[in-house]
């Protein structure tokens, strides 16, 4: 496929690899963002390719996983309240919450239904007049330009049985806190490219500059990875730290600005948990004052739901780059894709999941 | 979650009050909303995610990576390695 197929060029790739290996003379750690990166790089095998000095730890990038048990359980009882067609990306929907999952309240009775675009579900909406839509507006900065233009579209139209159950994750502030942990090891970061597509990166520029970490912006191809890797190898073995951009075909320094105009109306920032490593402040997006009347959460009053975590799973550490999967007790053991006991093992993104399929 | 793939814009079209696309995918065709890429026009490619498009493929900067790399195997030929690569010049011709 054009603009995929000419970036998995293995030729490429190896000459990237000598490059990496000529230039390294000491060892460093790099940590990819994006969950979507994580799954590419066990997939391709590439950090299999790198030599020994660099390691790459997977970083806290997967929606999905990091999604807190009790937004999936305020979904769950909103899915089962009579007339709710409750609406989501097929990922969230084996999510395992406290006691269930959406495929469950489905199987149940619930009107569980996968959409691909949110503009499905508002198109559901119209349909249905005597029904409540509700979409399940998970993600990061990637998926927010449809979420919030959903919402948008649905005060535009005048849709008042349209609503979101917002729990956005914003990916800056969790760079920010890996950094301030004082485990911290990560020397430096692929940024996801897409979540950058849309934002730029002007708002990475601080994190460089306080930090001393180079951000690099990359793609999702080996090509990208190895090359977003050797641009980062390079800066550290040169004492650099500077924001370098790798994915230049995709992301442009200012983003999508009318993406970001659209985003900035209908959400504002918040304190956000992210499961697995806890309440990041000004970590993710909430609706905005003038669109309350959208939020899922207030219309079906599931707010206060509270909620217990599986004591053996330590996705947080391995969310955090501290560990590697293999190294938790229950890998593979008790825990499976078929029945994960942490969300990192749910999604094909997790990085229990991606170890679980290609390292066995 | 955050996958985009590029595909290529064959058709625009309005439908409630949206710029849309049906975009080509190689062969398997959807749709995609094009509000955020404004200045799209037919046969350019977007990365599309979630039913919309993010980004316009910029092609000139995804040339040029190859093109990086093009040189380092045209520059290690001339130093009498046997690298199997197509020559960049020739690559070019077959392009233009
Ligand atoms: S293998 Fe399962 S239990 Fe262990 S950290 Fe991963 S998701 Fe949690």
């Amino acid at each position: 496929m054009k603009y995929l197929d000419e970036f998995r060029d293995p030729n490429i790739v190896k000459k990237i690899v000598k490059d990496i290996k000529d230039t390294v003379t000491q060892p460093w750690v790099i940590m990819e963002i994006c969950g979507g990166q994580t799954h590419s790089i066990i997939k391709n095998g590439i950090h299999q390719m790198l030599p020994e000095e660099i390691t790459l730890v997977h970083g806290p990038g997967c929606p999905v996983c990091v999604t807190p048990l009790e937004m999936i359980d305020q979904a769950i009882a909103i899915a089962k309240t009579d007339g709710v067609i409750f609406t989501s990306f097929g990922d969230m929907l084996r999510v395992p919450g406290s006691h269930s999952d959406l495929l469950k309240a489905k199987s149940e009775g619930a009107d569980v239904r996968m959409v691909y675009s949110p503009l499905e579900a508002l198109k559901l909406a119209r349909e249905h007049p005597d029904r409540e839509v509700v979409f399940f507006a998970v993600g990061f900065e990637t998926t927010a330009p449809g979420n919030a233009m959903a919402v948008y579209q649905a005060e535009k139209e005048g849709l008042t049985n349209f609503s979101e159950l917002v729990s956005h994750v914003l990916v800056p502030p969790a760079m920010k806190a890996l950094l301030d942990d004082p485990q911290n090891r990560v020397q430096a970061y692929l940024a996801a490219g897409h979540v950058c597509a849309v934002m730029g990166w002007e708002e990475y520029e601080p994190i460089v500059q306080t930090y001393n970490v180079p951000i690099v912006p990359t793609g999702f191809e080996p090509m990208d990875l190895m090359e977003g890797i050797r641009l980062a190898v390079g800066q550290l073995e040169n004492g650099r730290a500077d924001l370098e951009n790798q994915y230049s075909r995709v992301v442009k320094r200012q983003g999508n600005t009318e993406a970001k105009k659209i985003i900035n109306e209908v959400y504002q920032v918040c304190d956000r948990k992210w499961r697995g490593i806890g309440t990041i402040p000004l970590s993710g997006w909430r609706l905005n004052d003038e669109y309350q009347m959208y939020d899922a959460a207030k219309k079906f009053n599931v707010g206060s739901i509270e909620t217990m975590e599986s004591d053996v799973c330590i996705s947080g550490i391995i969310l955090q780059g501290l560990k590697k999967p293999p190294e938790c007790p229950a890998f593979g053991k008790e825990c499976t894709p078929e029945h994960p006991l942490g969300a990192t093992m749910v999604s094909s993104e997790g990085a229990c999941a991606a170890y679980y399929k290609y390292h066995r | 979650m955050c996958l985009a793939i590029p595909g290529k814009v064959i058709e625009i079209y309005e439908e409630n009050g949206l710029t849309m696309g049906k975009i080509d995918y190689s062969g398997s065709q959807s749709t995609a909303c094009l509000a955020y890429v404004p200045e799209a026009k037919t046969g350019q490619y977007v990365v599309v995610h979630a039913g919309f498009a993010i980004s316009i493929m910029d092609e000139e900067e995804a040339q040029k990576v190859f093109e990086a790399w093009d040189e380092v195997t045209d520059a290690a030929r001339e130093q009498g390695y046997n690298v199997t690569n197509e020559p960049l010049a020739e690559k070019n011709k077959r392009r233009s």
